[in-house]
């Protein structure tokens, strides 16, 4: 049956401002799936963001919203969840904004294990400013600022979360639709940071600087590039060039954050009392 | 009974004062010559189940008070020089969204890393213009330690009064400088919370001005849930480029603290009602100052100092007066130039307006002020 | 079960014609610059359209 999106939508704001066959609406479905599944809790529920394309995605959704600036979301989210660590707080980003201007707030986040859920959407480009490189922009494409091809290796998201010390780490696309919302979900019911990197498409800023024709052509490019972790280990490194790979990347249990500082506040009050 | 005293560092006291005002959230990271702030902070407020946080820098510890402070918190960070430029981009978001917050800067020597131990005074425009943007300020420049506590009491209430972060000025002298305070029991001084919202949850607007300029700041977590961003934004908080409504925002911001600047403007004044020269100082150096008075007075020299307490919004009527009876205003201050030029603005020159800058990292002792007076008359 | 209906709401699509294009059994057609039901009978209700559209424009029943 048709999902009921209207329930979590802030009324009489669709459309939305993203461009034709942009992903980013894509991955909105699959996280008000994913909070549904999860039971959370309108007023209890933080949605953060910092600025870009992916960014606009909590003014759609009704719960309590923060739309920060560049780069920051994952620090505010750090402040909201510290300050009240009984609510259910997720991030919510482009790749520029999280892993350039905001890397440093994306990987102190993993380090601390802290209890949040960070949905990154990667369509490789800064896309409200008109298509620049970002550091997901593969080696060799072309962007506005990369007219002759872009030098730069690229970050591996998932990795970089993996070794920042994040202890739930899983990749999907846009064109898999059902896995956004089973891993986003899993995201939420795991205790620490969990980062959920979905490869995305910006056609109108990517597509066109790198002649990909149509939405459907980028689309079906996810589609191919993806391969579930388990086929991956049947497949030869021949195979696996070109590939991501895709699914629950990385599940571990630490302490979390929150928690550890009530072992602090416990400490410190057991001290004050000799 | 007898008043608690304790014997504290401008930066303890700062720190007490905090925890005093309702503080339960520190987000910090470590900058001399402020640190201090933050190490009383990461004692206190465990012990009062309240939350201390290191960021990994400076703008994320500015994030973090914000995030902190949406969620009902009242919410703290203390920096310096290089560390206060950083937070300028956040500064400004708080102003935008209208997010209550302190911000104590411990002032050194700049720009760049300039002298990290050294005092300075050289951040008073930067707490005015940091940020991009026309945006309020409100900054406060106490000089004792007995003062750095009240002052920070001060910051919390106008904070929350008027929904905007505000600054503590400090320097390196009266942040490290130790001084016998005594400390307020609860209920001596005023402790002020915002405004909560009394609508329905369902017609909660986050800057609905209908009822006055500061609408009132629901707490994310509680039963009322709505948009907060940096964009210009309506009375529902959703982004607008609407002319008639941004210009109405912005005029909105401004008036909060035009409209109250009696409630906001605190001076000191001393032996200026015949005074003919008027030192104006502030921080740190109006104990110079101060002092300085006594000196000229006893030389023959009818000399007054006024302070401003509140360094932003500037006390330009008051200043305007007192300029009238002046034949000159002398201007100490650790920088080379920069209230003497709102000074200047709000005197309209009527007198000459002379100034005494160091830069070097020393004190402008009573002496050069005194100096400085006779070579002007 | 009820036949599936499908429906696109025409003031969200934007014309990307995803759903045209990976619907498994073709149920939509691209008519100027939106996406419509030409073959609501061909629906074996797999929800891919309605997960897949980006602007909340298809509905499956």
């Amino acid at each position: 049956m048709a999902f009921d999106y209207e329930q979590y939508l802030r009324p009489g704001k669709l459309p939305h401002i993203w461009c034709p066959g942009c992903g980013h609406g894509i991955v909105m479905k699959g996280l008000l799936r994913a909070i549904d599944r999860c039971g959370l809790q309108k007023n209890n529920t933080a949605i953060v963001s910092g600025t870009g394309c992916a960014s606009r995605l909590p003014g759609y959704v009704d719960f309590n919203t923060l739309h920060t600036a560049h780069g920051r979301a994952a620090a505010f989210a750090t402040g909201i969840k510290m300050a009240k660590p009984e609510m259910d707080v997720l991030v919510v980003g482009g790749d520029g904004d999280g892993i350039a201007i905001g890397g440093n707030h994306f990987i102190h986040a993993c380090r601390r294990n802290i209890d949040m859920t960070y949905v990154l959407m990667n369509n490789y480009i800064y896309g409200m400013t008109g298509g620049q490189f970002s550091p997901c922009t593969p080696t060799g494409d072309r962007t506005s600022t990369t007219p002759y091809g872009n030098p730069d290796p690229i970050f591996d998201v998932a990795k970089l979360a993996i070794g920042a010390g994040a202890t739930f780490v899983a990749r999907t696309t846009a064109f898999h639709a059902t896995q956004i919302d089973k891993l986003i979900t899993a995201g939420l019911r795991h205790k620490g940071m969990a980062v959920i990197e979905v490869l995305d498409d910006c056609p109108t800023a990517f597509g066109r600087h790198n002649k990909f024709r149509s939405v459907v052509e980028m689309m079906k490019r996810l589609k191919d590039i993806a391969v579930p972790t388990q086929a991956a280990s049947q497949m030869s490194p021949d195979q696996l060039r070109g590939k991501i790979l895709t699914g629950i990347l990385h599940q571990e249990e630490k302490p979390e954050y929150c928690e550890q500082y009530q072992q602090v506040i416990a400490r410190a009050q057991a001290a004050a009392k000799f | 009974m007898a008043k608690k005293v304790a014997l504290l560092q401008g930066n303890e006291a700062c720190a007490h004062g905090a925890l005093y005002a309702g503080c339960r959230f520190f987000g910090g990271y470590p900058i001399t010559p402020s640190t201090e702030v933050a190490e009383v902070m990461a004692v206190e407020l465990p012990k009062i189940g309240g939350t201390f946080i290191q960021m990994e820098d400076e703008i994320g510890a500015m994030a973090s008070i914000l995030g902190a402070a949406l969620t009902g918190a009242k919410a703290f960070t203390a920096t310096s020089g290089p560390g206060m430029s950083l937070k300028q981009e956040l500064i400004g978001y708080a102003c935008m969204a209208e997010i209550p917050c302190v911000i104590v800067n411990v002032m050194r020597g700049g720009p760049s890393t300039g002298m990290p131990t050294g005092p300075s005074q050289s951040d008073v425009m930067q707490a005015r213009w940091g940020t991009h943007g026309d945006h309020p300020a409100i900054a406060l420049a106490p000089s004792s330690c007995q003062e750095i506590f009240s002052e920070t009491v001060r910051a919390f209430n106008l904070a929350e009064t008027y929904r905007m972060p505000v600054q503590i000025l400090l320097d390196e002298i009266n942040g490290h400088m130790r001084e016998r305070i005594e400390i307020p029991e609860p209920g001596d001084l005023e402790v002020l919370n915002r405004q909560l919202p009394t609508v329905a949850p369902e017609d909660y607007k986050p800057f609905d001005d209908t009822q006055g300029d500061v609408p009132p700041l629901a707490a994310f977590g509680s039963d009322y849930r709505y948009h907060v961003t940096g964009l210009n934004k309506a009375a529902d908080g959703f982004p607008t480029s609407k002319p008639e409504l941004v210009d109405a925002e912005k005029r909105r911001q401004l008036r909060k603290i035009e409209a109250n600047q009696a409630h906001i403007e605190k001076n000191e004044e001393y032996r200026v009602e015949d005074a003919e020269v008027i030192l104006v100082a502030y921080g740190t150096i109006s104990r110079s100052a101060r002092a300085a008075v006594d000196h000229l007075r006893n030389d023959g020299i009818k000399a007054g100092l006024f302070r401003p307490i509140t360094l932003w919004p500037f006390p330009e009527k008051r200043m305007a007066r007192l300029a009238e009876q002046a034949r000159a205003i002398v201007v100490p201050e650790m920088n080379l130039g920069q209230l003497i030029l709102e000074i200047e603005r709000a005197t309209r020159r009527v007198c000459p307006v002379e100034g005494i800058g160091r830069v070097d990292g020393e004190l402008i002792t009573p002496a050069e002020i005194v100096a400085k007076v006779k070579e002007v008359l | 079960m009820n036949n599936p209906k499908v429906e696109v709401i025409e003031d969200y699509c934007k014309g990307c014609s995803i759903c045209v294009e990976f619907c498994p059994t073709d149920v939509f057609e691209m008519v100027g610059f939106v996406a419509r039901v030409v073959r609501p009978e061909a629906c074996t209700r797999c929800m891919l359209c309605e997960l897949r559209c980006p602007d909340f424009a298809v509905k499956v029943y």
